[in-house]
């Protein structure tokens, strides 16, 4: 070509590596030389990270305890044959009695667990009205109509906080005593409960609307509670800093669970004597049960669980490194051996 | 006119067809007769008819009026083209029932569409809009108020008397009036609407010639034309004007068509009768179709395809819904909504509940997407400096942007020959006198074309300088005159032709009726022989410096059946001779027994035919007086005999040539484009086939066939006889095969030529009209079929029609059956309007991708027609360039166009498309995991901002970046391996296979993205004890590993990385962990606490090594087996491009790869000789016609400046 020679001419189009497509440019291909070590690498650096994974999800403690009530399961069979129906049932206290032979090694986390409970459903989901909780006076008064039927009650007071997530707050209570000797006397294990929510959820997410008069209880004037709850938000707690939206329970109850089966931290034992984790001897736990699960086929479970430094204890993980890294070696040794056939084929091929 | 008697005789029913002329009938096929008659009710035709009958036929094809001067008489049609848009607004249904996604997230994807639809179709507008400008604002004069003004062509209207200037185009159909030459000639050259350079003369009426030179005469001017309406018919006008009481006949003659340039004419006025889009031109240039690819439509299926998995999907989940709200929904207190709804309504709002969530599935961008891929690759195009013909400084150019992958899968390409294959131009190579040959290089030891220095023509005062030759050996001869024959023949080349001469300052000028007639007159001159000036019965001639001038005695015209001329001249001396050229085979016969260089000529007309070139023989014989006089007796009263003059004229001329004495032969070359051969060969390779269509003789194509290597020597050519009866035998075959098996039978072939060999076709227009039965059929049958009188007939009439129509049906598919199985196919004589139906044909019964290339208008139509039309720039018209869909400005530009772009476009319009199908399905497939998980109750499994800004931000960059600069093998490699190509002829890149292969990539991808972290979340909690198996963390999860999986997917899928691709695939990545930092924080949540609600999400789940553990191993089991079985593929079954690409680095280091030589295999005995490439005869009847050539002119100011001057009367009658 003469485009470089001569003078340019008016139409003439640039000559630069990217007008014709010439840009320096990396054309990986998948060789062998790739490809293999690859296999190989990620094969083994995956048995490693499963086999860790699956250590530490074995090493955590889980102690658990069905407590719905089904019958002839325990005490707590009294109260659901009690609940029948809606909420909100008539209250009811059972109680779980257990015993560690050993240090249950802390920190402990009491989780409640529910069962068959979609609180992704979409319908379930939406009902709720973030601006409401953020504090906004005006949402307060006027709750978004996603919430409905549970935006105004029946004597047209708008409702706070409205929404069927908010309605259906889980309202079963525990608390946890501790017999250091037996036949000696029940302590209770002191639970803390006040650091269970997000950060961001109970420092930004939730706030509660500006005091009237220094008075949560007045700002909350002309709004009615959600039917299913017996006394109004602003009572949720005598703690003012756990009172109303920001009340840390219901805060965790507002994050919806991913799945239809789904944990929630109750509380964590860590002060005083139980810092280290729970002493071996008898324990009992003393539920108030509130909520009705039956009707749906739910469960309710009470957890007490440890932690290591990748969360709770789930031996998916572990496994799925496991086989997956197992996998991708065969698939590297199949990989080589056909390369090795095919590669001579090649060969021959070119001569 | 020759061109009358021969439409006469391509009309006539029963006759053979002509090989020699191009046949019209095809303008007016049965169909068209039939719809003009099935348009009106029987009734009232019956009466049309009888009044039809009753009239004159003249008078009822003459219903277009034209008053000349009066505007108003006519409007005419403007041809702006206008397109408006309008965006379409739609609606957001907010039903709360259904609306399961916020508004945001479909309205901005959509609103992102269709601005970036609207910004490129106003650019494209704005484009078309200069370019009509452009043609709409050029300018000529036209009288107003009676003087003449300088207009635009939109301005001009039917009824306007325009004056055009030398070598102005002519803007529209127009009534020649006068001209500045004698006797109102004008000479047009009509290269853009037949493709033949060479000039046609027009002349116009006496009357007019008379009367309207001067400006106010034009002005005053009031003729009435009554013509025809407007038609497609070139070469056919028939019209009356109307002016002073009395009537003049009209022909074609006196009609200029727009499209045509004015050459030697200094100006010229004329009538608009035809104006716009009813001239004959654009009557030629078919409809304007909406192109679309074979893409395009596949596409358009796969979405139909998605829309019905779609509503499957929906209506499976609906039905889930309603079973679950059943079984669950209904006893779940804290689900109430205080709506009393069945399970099956509250299913069937679902439905249309998942159809918004899954409404994703449907690739909004993609045709958006591949509107920007493709015009970005249009730009590659324009760009290509390898496409760019500096010598005219014309790139290349992609007119229309939507078709570049297309040009990836080219099966057949029809090409124009003249000025496409062939520069047009002729020039005078060789030469062999008295049994020598003249014209190689005599010093055998150079090879190079360059070191070999050029004859030095400046001895000569009349050379034009432009002659290359090499023979020095030849100038010699003639300026020693040792050998009289060297004198003596270019003397004949000086003497015997019907070129006229044109002196303007000093230079002659020749015009010719052909480019080969002229390359000899040009040679003579510049060997010493020039021809000076010529009236009716002289002609001058300097030889060697010395005006001579002879006179002419008889002018023995050229014509098809002749293939020879022959002048009688009567030397100064007083001698008579007879000049004669013409085709070999014909002066062979003629040939006096004793000629001793007879066998020398012989074999150096065989050498000349192996290089291709064009052979004319010379010969001269002495005539006696008294023979002459004899002679001429004959050939007076043959001149004059009325009826069969022609006939008559050939038998007196062959008397006199007879005896000759054989001279020498001419060569001359037609030159290819350059690199046409290579360029032919390198198709050829890549299985692509080529069709050259053209309006020149049979000769001339089979001529170049051979110069550019589509025929070669062993390659056995079949002509339309020989098919003809193929066909013949084949259609009995089928028919006594046929009855009740026809419509079962499978439409197995078998070939119609035996297996094996090279075999090519050769046909006529008229044949091709024979074998198709597109002969029009004569007026009174189809009258007598037309009007059925009973039931009866009218039942016979539709089922002989559908039987006809069935047969004709037939014959076209055997016919391309027929040619497709040649390698090479060749039609001649070919109307504008054949040649589209030739692509028409192959297009419909092959269902290949059709390319047609051509540069003049006449190839405008099959442009149009063809898949891609693609125009040769460059040259003078633009016609087939504006309606191309890609230009340059030489036919090697071809191979890059479709080896290179086309087939990177392909690959890359193909891996886009598959990528994003499977991105989309991925994507939202997810959410029909989820929904078995949720209660199908159409819960979406990501952040709604996530769902708007997927397809917009965070997958989109990568994969529009891949199908704009991706490259599997570089362009020389793509060159060098036309095989390559054949993958997009066979659709291997993307079909229904690979498109369900891509959605079932998507759909495991979608399961691997849902089911890894569903494990993951079934029990855990967070390290620090909290839940972050909440549903925000789970979708942020998702969402991530999809962001990763889906840019490292495309990073696989690319081979080509640049800097580019690396930034954008990383930056999608990195823009998509921004955008959702900033969407959780705490900040933009106290600004808009409703519409993002996943405050602190990001920050808390993306805290936890857990989650991210899960990452990583959703993205490992998503793309490891991906690697895992390309790998396996490339190793067991590579593919042709994976082997280049293995071996690039040693393909590189071949860099000395020696292009295939040019190797001519001729066989000795072949020879091809032709003679005047046109279709006209030559211009004797004009100068024997009587009317002065040698005529003072008058100069254009003369005129303007004193209109009252009486200048016409100065000249003689």
């Amino acid at each position: 070509m003469t485009w470089s020679a001569t003078a340019r001419g008016a139409h003439q189009p640039d000559n630069t590596a990217f007008t014709q497509q010439r840009l320096p440019a990396w054309q990986p291909l998948l060789s062998a030389s790739i490809a293999l070590p690859l296999f190989f690498c990620a094969g083994l650096a995956f048995i490693g990270l499963g086999l860790g994974l699956y250590y530490s999800s074995n090493g955590i403690k889980e102690l658990e305890y069905d407590y719905t009530g089904d019958s002839g399961t325990g005490n707590c069979s009294v109260c659901a044959a009690a609940d029948q129906g809606r909420a909100p049932p008539p209250p009811c206290s059972c109680a779980w009695n257990f015993s560690l032979p050993e240090l249950f090694q802390g920190p402990v986390y009491l989780y409640y667990e529910l069962t068959n409970f979609y609180q992704n459903n979409r319908r379930y989901g939406v009902s709720r009205d973030d601006e409401q909780l953020s504090g906004l006076p005006s949402a307060l008064r006027h709750p978004v109509n996603e919430c409905a039927p549970y935006q105004l009650s029946a004597a047209g007071l708008p409702i706070a906080p409205c929404g069927a997530i908010a309605n259906s707050l889980f309202n079963d209570s525990f608390s946890l005593w501790h017999q250091r000797l037996p036949g000696g006397l029940y302590v209770e294990v002191p639970l803390d409960r006040s650091g269970i929510a997000w950060w961001t959820d109970y420092h930004v997410k939730f706030r509660n609307p500006p005091l009237v008069n220094g008075s949560l209880a007045l700002a909350f004037q002309g709004t009615a509670p959600p039917p299913n709850w017996r006394r109004p938000v602003y009572e949720l707690s005598p703690d003012p800093n756990n009172t109303g939206f920001i009340n840390q329970d219901f805060v965790v109850w507002m994050r919806t669970a991913a799945l239809p089966t789904f944990r929630k931290l109750y509380a964590r034992i860590r002060q005083g004597n139980y810092s280290a984790g729970l002493p071996r001897g008898a324990y009992r736990v003393n539920i108030t049960y509130n909520y009705p699960v039956r009707a749906f086929g739910g469960h309710k479970l009470l957890i007490f669980s440890s932690i290591s430094w990748m969360g709770g204890k789930n031996p998916f993980l572990g496994i799925a490194y496991l086989v997956v890294g197992s996998l991708c070696i065969l698939t590297g040794f199949v990989m080589l051996i056909v390369y090795i056939r095919y590669q001579d084929q090649d060969d021959d091929d070119e001569e | 006119m020759s061109t009358e008697r021969d439409s006469e005789t391509t009309f006539d029913e029963d006759s053979q067809p002509n090989d020699e002329v191009v046949p019209y009938s095809d303008d007016e096929t049965e169909d068209e007769l039939d719809d003009q008659g099935s348009a009106v009710e029987p009734e009232q035709n019956r009466v049309n008819r009888e009044a039809e009958e009753n009239q004159e036929p003249f008078r009822k094809e003459c219903t277009w009026q034209v008053k000349a001067n009066d505007r108003k008489y006519h409007g005419q049609p403007h041809f702006m083209n206008t397109k408006f848009f309008c965006i379409k607004k739609s609606k957001y249904a907010a039903i709360p029932q259904i609306s399961t996604l916020a508004w945001y997230t479909t309205l901005v994807p959509l609103l992102l569409v269709l601005g970036v639809t609207a910004i490129k179709d106003l650019v494209d507008d704005v484009a078309r809009h200069k370019m009509d400008k452009e043609i709409n604002n050029r300018t000529c004069e036209v009288i107003k108020d009676g003087r003449f003004k300088v207009a635009k062509w939109k301005d001009i209207q039917v009824g306007d008397v325009i004056r055009l200037k030398k070598n102005d185009f002519v803007p529209a159909d127009i009534l020649l009036l006068s001209s500045s030459e004698p006797n109102s000639l004008c000479y047009v050259e009509t290269a853009e609407l037949d493709g033949e350079t060479n000039l046609k003369f027009k002349m116009s009426l006496e009357i007019t010639d008379q009367y309207l030179q001067r400006e106010d005469t034009l002005a005053t001017f009031d003729g009435l034309v009554e013509c025809e309406e407007p038609n497609n018919r070139l070469d056919k006008f028939t019209g009356t004007l109307f002016w002073r009481n009395t009537r003049f006949p009209l022909d074609a003659d006196k009609i200029l068509l727009r499209g045509c340039v004015i050459r030697n004419t200094d100006f010229c006025h004329g009538l608009v009768i035809f104006a716009g889009a009813d001239t004959k031109i654009m009557k030629n240039s078919g409809k304007t179709r909406f192109k679309r690819t074979k893409i395009d439509y596949l596409m358009n299926y796969m979405v139909y395809t998605i829309f019905v998995v779609l509503s499957l999907l929906s209506a499976g989940l609906a039905i889930g819904h309603a079973y679950w709200e059943a079984q669950v929904g209904n006893y779940s207190w804290y689900l109430y909504d205080g709506e009393d709804f069945t399970p099956s309504y509250r299913g069937f709002l679902n439905f249309w509940g998942y159809i918004i969530v899954l409404n994703t599935m449907v690739p909004i961008s993609l045709y958006v997407s591949v509107e920007v891929i493709r015009l970005g690759q249009s730009h590659f195009i324009n760009w290509d400096l390898q496409m760019y013909y500096a010598e005219k400084d014309t790139p290349a150019k992609a007119r229309t942007t939507t078709l570049n992958e297309q040009l990836g899968q080219i099966h057949y390409i029809f090409s124009d020959k003249t000025g496409t294959l062939t520069q047009n131009i002729m020039t005078f190579k060789k030469c062999c006198i008295n049994g020598q040959i003249y014209g190689d290089h005599r010093d055998a030891s150079q090879h190079s074309h360059n070191k070999i220095e050029q004859v030095d023509f400046s001895w000569n005062t009349y050379a034009d300088g432009k002659l290359a030759f090499y023979d020095h050996y030849l100038i010699e001869q003639i300026q020693s005159g040792k050998e009289p024959e060297v004198r003596q023949f270019f003397f004949l080349l000086a003497v015997c032709h019907t070129v006229m001469v044109d002196r303007t300052d000093g230079q002659l000028n020749y015009q010719a009726a052909s480019p080969d007639e002229g390359a000899l007159v040009n040679a003579a001159r510049n060997f010493g022989f020039a021809f000076l000036a010529r009236t009716q019965n002289t002609i001058t001639i300097s030889e060697l410096g010395t005006e001579r001038t002879y006179n002419v005695l008889a002018i023995l015209d050229f014509n098809s059946d002749r293939k020879r001329m022959s002048i009688i001249v009567r030397t100064p001396e007083g001698n008579i001779r007879l000049y004669c050229k013409g085709a070999d085979t014909v002066i062979y016969e003629r040939l006096h027994r004793m000629n001793p260089t007879k066998q020398e000529t012989q074999d150096a007309l065989d050498i000349f035919a192996n290089e291709t070139l064009r052979t004319l023989c010379l010969c001269y014989k002495e005539i006696e007086e008294k023979e002459f006089a004899q002679w001429n007796k004959k050939f007076m009263a043959a001149s004059v005999v009325s009826t069969n003059r022609d006939e008559a004229l050939d038998k007196v001329y062959e008397e006199i040539e007879k005896d000759l004495i054989l001279l020498g032969a001419t060569a001359i070359e037609d030159k290819l484009q350059d690199g046409v051969p290579e360029t032919i060969s390198k198709l050829a390779k890549a299985d692509i086939k080529i069709w050259v269509l053209t309006g020149d003789k049979k000769e001339t194509a089979e001529n170049i066939g051979f110069a550019c290597e589509l025929l070669t020597e062993d390659t056995t050519i079949c002509y339309g006889e020989d098919i003809n009866s193929l066909l013949h035998a084949r259609m009995e075959n089928q028919r006594n095969r046929g009855g009740v098996y026809a419509k079962f039978a499978s439409p197995v072939q078998e070939p119609f030529f035996p297996p094996g060999g090279n075999r090519a076709l050769i046909i006529t227009g008229s044949w091709l009209n024979e074998i198709l039965l597109e002969k029009k059929t004569k007026r009174s049958k189809i009258l007598k079929l037309k009007f059925p009188r009973t039931e009866e007939e009218r039942r016979m009439r539709t089922q002989s029609k559908r039987r006809l129509e069935a047969k004709k049906e037939q014959r076209q598919k055997n016919f391309v059956d027929l040619a497709c199985e040649c390698s090479a196919v060749i039609c001649c004589r070919v109307t504008p309007k054949q040649k589209a139906m030739v692509v028409d044909l192959v297009k419909r019964y092959k269902k290949a991708i059709t390319l047609a290339i051509g540069d003049g208008a006449n190839d405008v139509n099959m442009i149009k027609t063809a898949h891609i039309g693609v125009g040769i720039s460059g040259q003078e018209g633009m016609q087939a360039v504006m309606s191309s869909d890609y230009s340059f400005a030489q036919f090697r530009y071809l191979q890059r166009l479709l080896l290179v772009h086309g087939r990177w476009s392909y690959i890359r319009m193909c891996k886009f498309l598959r990528y994003f199908f499977y991105k989309n399905f991925a994507f939202t497939l997810v959410h029909f995991w989820y929904s078995f998980f949720n209660g199908y109750s159409a819960q979406t499994a990501y952040e709604d901002w996530f769902i708007t800004l997927y397809n917009v931000l965070y997958s989109s960059l990568p994969v529009l970046l891949m199908g704009l600069l991706d490259q599997d093998v570089s362009d020389k490699l793509s060159l060098r391996f036309p095989g390559l190509y054949i993958v997009g002829q066979r659709d291997l890149l993307f079909n229904y296979k690979r498109f369900f292969v891509s959605l079932l990539h998507g759909v495991l991808t979608s399961m691997i993205l849902f089911f890894i972290p569903l494990g993951a979340y079934l029990q855990t909690v967070g390290q620090d004890g909290e839940a972050p198996s909440d549903y925000q963390s789970f979708a942020v999860t998702i969402a991530s590993a999809l962001v990763i999986t889906v840019n490292f997917q495309i990073g696989l899928d690319t081979s080509y990385w640049t800097f580019v691709n690396a930034f954008s695939i990383f930056g999608s990545i990195a823009l998509y962990f921004g955008i959702m930092f900033d969407f959780h924080s705490a900040g933009i949540h106290v600004l808009f606490p409703s519409i993002f609600q996943f405050t602190g999400t990001a920050s808390n789940a993306l805290r936890q090594p857990y989650i991210w553990l899960t990452i990583i191993l959703t993205v490992a089991v998503c793309l490891l087996p991906v690697v895992a079985i390309r790998f396996l593929s490339m190793t067991i079954w590579p593919s042709e491009s994976d082997k280049i690409q293995k071996h690039r680095k040693r393909l590189k280091a071949e860099e000395q790869w020696q292009r295939r030589q040019q190797v001519f295999r001729r066989g000795v005995s072949s020879r091809r000789s032709a003679y005047a490439f046109s279709h006209q005869r030559g211009y004797a009847d004009l100068i024997s016609s009587g009317r002065s050539i040698r005529k003072k002119r008058s100069p254009l100011d003369a005129i303007v400046a004193d209109g009252t001057a009486e200048y016409r009367r100065t000249g003689d009658s």
